[in-house]
């Protein structure tokens, strides 16, 4: 089982081996489990060594989009600018809460890990960018911060190289865009966090206009350990057939599950395995109906589809979902699936930045359709428009909060379209039988109704 | 963090292509690197629909109506935001955009109150046209409509946030033109709204620019408010008459009424601006109180209504008899006629004016763009026909001499010296009351919107303005008349045309050497010498 539970043998802990260990919080109990190591070693190196280990070593992404560590670090190179490093602590995907535990619990294993990537992006200035709404992991990371500087880890002179790595810590202030890269960005330099549009990418024009790698917190402590304990032992972990996604990654799982929590596995773990032996299935007793594999946004499973399904980047894609940020949402056969539908659109129509034409209205549109269907007030044209809303709301926007709200609405109604037609049906008081508009107004008359 | 060292000097290399060639809807097109897709179109002749999109502003890419089909991109690409690169291929009306373009329209309309019955801006919004042109005929939105009251802005702004599209244009330029920024997009979601800064209004001396730059009705100005239906308008080119600046300006008349101006693009001098001044600059050339029929002093010591042909000899005789001619013209005269009044006053008159003067108001992020101190457009004109800037003109005025008054209305002057004035004739749009006693003829004249001429601004810009409305009563142009009463006197044939009037001037005046009156066009030209005319042309 996984943390707060006590660990399942089947666990591979290397990011949560000391999750509900305070000692593990202060600078000497960090020090005293091997911290600071990797930030030593790779002062010592050159900053393309570094950006090659973690290259090498396959780490991807754990934010959600999976791009390669190293390559990212890589774009990074000495052209005599400013460049700044942002830890995306923002932690803000309904179901996930894995970087929360990381910051809670190993706040020094994150700041060497921003530290680490610090040096290799050529970096002088960090920023830990940590949601609003994480009071202790915000207090534990500053800490931290704190005890570093006291100690000379960082400072201008860092760990006695001379090399100069500053880092801040910022707090959010409560939105969900704002752990998108470039609303980070704005919100970091006080503007509204509001996604920017790109091209500009970070790496040429990011914070303050200057080169900015920006990585999630779970990447970036994970690169300290990859530093540390080389590529060749990340890559070991994995599915051996699929290169492609390799460590551990952090899974955190709410819902209707036995024993939700927080369980580090290598990738390509057998998502059964996962659900029905590390979490115990559904609780007293009942059937598992649909899991959220990745996080919110990501498309739905069904309970059998989630039995053939590898926990990495290409065996999500292969079932046709992502991994996503790893927030693994479980819903039983107690489990109203156009009402947890609807209230996953309320949170994006809640978050919408307000930007874009069609997530500002898209979004809450979506929501206002389903709430009435849920209310029994739907009509079956109201599935076929939320399926075209979604698809218009998808791939057409600055960032993808819009894709974000459409995906889950799409899937869901693919997946369990019986049980919207089943609220609507019952209002029509003979189920199943199509009305073609909720007034009573026959087409003809209905014609353009505005 | 040291730079890798460079290796022995390499090739330099190619220097980057100074044009980009790209395809857009089948046309080729040949653009300078770094042009926004949209901008290119536009040299195509295709006109990418957009709402946030203004060339004046930041780009903001957010209404995501521009979005284009660009060959090989995985996605539509907003027009506005995207470069263009060489050997692209974009289309613009191809299904996918339109469809894109349809559920953008579908979306801005779902909270929309569709009230254009009774919107000021129907007629010439661009959520309408769009609509008309490519959006759906009915909407599938059944749910109840999001609503907002209607909020005053301060200034002349009206905000209606029901009709709001989120477009960003009035934020944008109070933070990044005006720079002052009082305007922002509160809360999120579809609850998102304009909101002004606690305690701030919208009184900058700009303010207004951001009802002309709403592409809806949501930003209405209070003084056009309900007054006038866009297509019951007339348009007019014109220059602002408000002050020196001459900003380019569109004169809209109902039934022979200015009811509003409005900006007209010009990057070399007021770019898509006009000032708050400038904006509610027209009322007087709607005033009723004119001077209609040419009156001179009968045999009884009265005033009576004579011909013209009578009047102007009238005039010509008495101007001609003076021992010495003092001129008092107005600065807010066009170039034509000072022209045609220095002739009249001849090389033993006196020429002066006088210009109302206020504090300036520049606009920041605008190259050489302000309100200017002098409150009227044509000081710089008067001062290179030869007359002489006085703050108290009529100081000018010795015992005996004649007084030719020309559209000045005697506001802010020392009365007291007109009791120096011998004979005093009066050409102009009205007679001021304190002349009536003492005048000896006077002749009624067009106001700037009744009649077509040039003004030079004061960065030496000579500009056209054109005829917007009909005159009153038997009022004739101030060219026409002193062209008359200048052959009256033996002073040069009368002109039939103003661009007989600016052939003569250009040619007597060095200054204006080069210009024709057809070839100043429509965003005029400088005079030799002048000044750079102000911004980027």
């Amino acid at each position: 089982m996984g943390y707060p539970h006590p660990r399942h043998p089947r666990e591979t802990p290397v990011l949560s081996e000391h999750f509900g260990d305070p000692a593990a919080r202060t600078l000497a109990g960090w020090k005293a489990r091997g911290g600071y190591q990797a930030l030593e070693q790779a002062l010592a190196m050159d900053p393309v060594a570094v950006q090659n280990v973690v290259k090498d070593s396959g780490l991807r992404g754990r934010g959600g989009a999976g791009f390669p560590a190293g390559i990212k670090w890589s774009f990074m190179k000495p052209d005599g600018k400013p460049h700044y490093l942002c830890c995306n602590g923002d932690e803000s995907e309904p179901g996930t809460f894995k970087d929360r535990e990381i910051m809670r619990w190993t706040p020094h294993a994150l700041v060497e890990g921003v530290a680490t990537a610090m040096h290799a992006i050529y970096a002088e200035t960090g920023y830990i960018y940590i949601r609003g709404e994480f009071t202790e992991p915000l207090e534990a990371v500053t800490a931290a911060v704190r005890e570093a500087y006291a100690a000379g880890i960082l400072g201008a002179n860092a760990m006695g190289t001379g090399r100069r790595l500053d880092i801040h810590v910022h707090k959010g202030a409560g939105a969900y865009i704002c752990g998108e890269e470039t609303a980070l960005m704005n919100s970091l330099e006080g503007k509204r966090g509001n996604p920017r549009i790109k091209p500009p990418f970070p790496a040429v024009a990011g914070l303050f206009g200057k080169p900015t790698t920006i990585n999630n917190v779970e990447t970036l402590t994970a690169a300290a350990h990859v530093v540390r304990r080389g590529a060749e032992w990340y890559k070991a972990m994995g599915r051996p057939d699929n290169p492609k996604s390799t460590g551990t990654k952090l899974f955190s799982v709410c819902g209707n599950v036995a024993r939700p929590g927080n369980y580090e596995v290598t990738l390509g773990f057998p998502f059964k395995d996962f659900l029905w032996e590390l979490c115990g299935g559904a609780p007293d007793g009942r059937r598992i109906k649909a899991v959220i594999p990745g996080g919110s946004s990501v498309p739905i499973l069904t309970a059998e589809e989630c039995e053939a399904v590898f926990m990495d980047y290409e065996g999500m894609a292969a079932a046709g979902t992502l991994l996503g940020s790893g927030g693994v949402i479980v819903f039983d056969d107690t489990a109203d699936m156009p009402r947890q539908i609807a209230r996953l659109a309320r949170f994006y129509a809640h978050e919408s930045c307000a930007q874009c034409s069609q997530c500002r209205e898209g979004t809450a549109w979506t929501t206002r359709i389903l709430e009435r269907i849920c209310r029994g007030e739907g009509s079956f044209e109201d599935l076929d428009t939320l399926l075209e809303i979604g698809e218009q709301m998808s791939g057409k926007t600055i960032c993808v909060l819009s894709d974000s709200c459409a995906t889950p609405v799409a899937s869901g109604l693919r997946k369990f379209r019986h049980e919207f037609e089943a609220k609507i049906g019952k209002k029509q008081g003979k189920a199943f039988v199509p009305s073609a508009y909720p007034t009573g107004l026959t087409p003809a008359a209905a014609g353009s109704a505005p | 963090m040291t730079a890798p060292a460079s290796p022995a000097a390499p090739a330099s290399p190619p220097p980057p292509p100074s044009t980009v060639r790209l395809t857009i809807e089948g046309i080729p097109v040949e653009v300078p690197p770094g042009t926004s897709i949209l901008e290119a179109a536009k040299q195509a002749g295709v006109l990418v629909p957009h709402y946030c999109y203004h060339p004046g502003l930041p780009v903001a890419g957010v209404c995501r109506m521009c979005l284009v089909d660009v060959e090989k991109f995985p996605k539509l690409a907003p027009a506005c935001a995207t470069a263009v690169a060489d050997g692209q291929v974009v289309h613009v009306h191809n299904e996918k955009a339109k469809k894109a373009r349809e559920g953008v329209l579908e979306f801005l309309l779902i909270n929309h109150p569709l009230d254009c019955p009774i919107c000021d801006q129907a007629g010439e919004c661009e959520l309408q046209d769009y609509t008309f042109q490519e959006g759906r005929a009915d909407s599938r939105y059944r749910e109840p409509k999001r609503f907002n009251p209607v909020e005053d802005f301060g200034g002349d702004v009206l905000y209606v946030p029901n009709r709001c599209i989120l477009c960003t244009r009035c934020v944008r330029f109070m933070s990044d033109v005006a720079q002052d920024p009082v305007l922002n997009v509160s809360e999120r979601g579809d609850r998102a709204f304009i909101g002004k800064a606690e305690g701030h209004d919208l009184t900058h001396a700009w303010a207004g620019n951001v009802v002309d730059l709403c592409p809806v009705g949501a930003l209405l100005s209070k003084d056009f408010l309900n007054k006038a239906r866009a297509w019951e308008l007339d348009r007019s080119a014109s220059v602002c008459t408000g002050c020196s600046q001459g900003c380019n300006v569109v004169l809209e008349t109902r039934d022979n009424v200015v009811v509003r101006v409005k900006p007209r693009s010009n990057t070399a001098v007021n770019q898509y601006y006009a000032c708050e001044t400038g904006r509610l600059h027209y009322r007087w050339m709607n005033r009723r109180d004119r001077l209609e029929v040419p009156l001179v002093r009968g045999e009884a010591g009265v005033l009576v209504p004579a011909a013209w042909e009578q009047a102007i000899a009238a005039a010509a005789r008495t101007l001609a008899a003076a021992p010495r001619l003092v001129v008092l013209a107005s600065a807010g005269l066009s170039n034509e006629a000072l022209y045609l009044l220095s002739r009249i006053r001849g090389p033993g008159g006196e020429g002066v004016f006088r210009v109302e003067t206020g504090p300036e108001a520049p606009l920041a992020g605008a190259p050489d763009l302000a309100l200017r101190a002098d409150r009227a457009p044509n000081g710089r004109g008067a001062e290179l026909m030869g007359f002489a800037r006085h703050d108290q003109p009529l100081a000018a005025l010795q015992a005996g001499d004649t007084l030719l008054v020309a559209d000045h209305d005697l506001a802010g002057l020392d009365l007291a010296a007109l009791d120096r004035a011998g004979e005093i004739v009066v050409i102009g749009t009205t007679l001021p009351g304190e002349l009536v006693s003492r005048v000896a003829v006077a002749l009624p004249t067009c106001n700037v919107a009744e009649e077509e001429g040039t003004f030079t601004n004061l960065r030496g810009r000579v500009q056209r303005f054109l005829q917007a409305k009909a005159a009153p009563g038997e009022a004739r142009p101030t060219w026409s008349v002193l062209g008359d009463v200048a052959e009256a006197m033996g002073r040069g044939r009368a002109p039939m045309l103003p661009a007989d009037v600016f052939a003569a001037l250009a040619g007597d005046h060095p200054a204006f050497g080069g210009l024709t009156y057809a070839g100043l066009g429509l965003r005029g030209l400088p005079v030799l010498d002048a000044a750079p005319a102000g911004g980027t042309s």
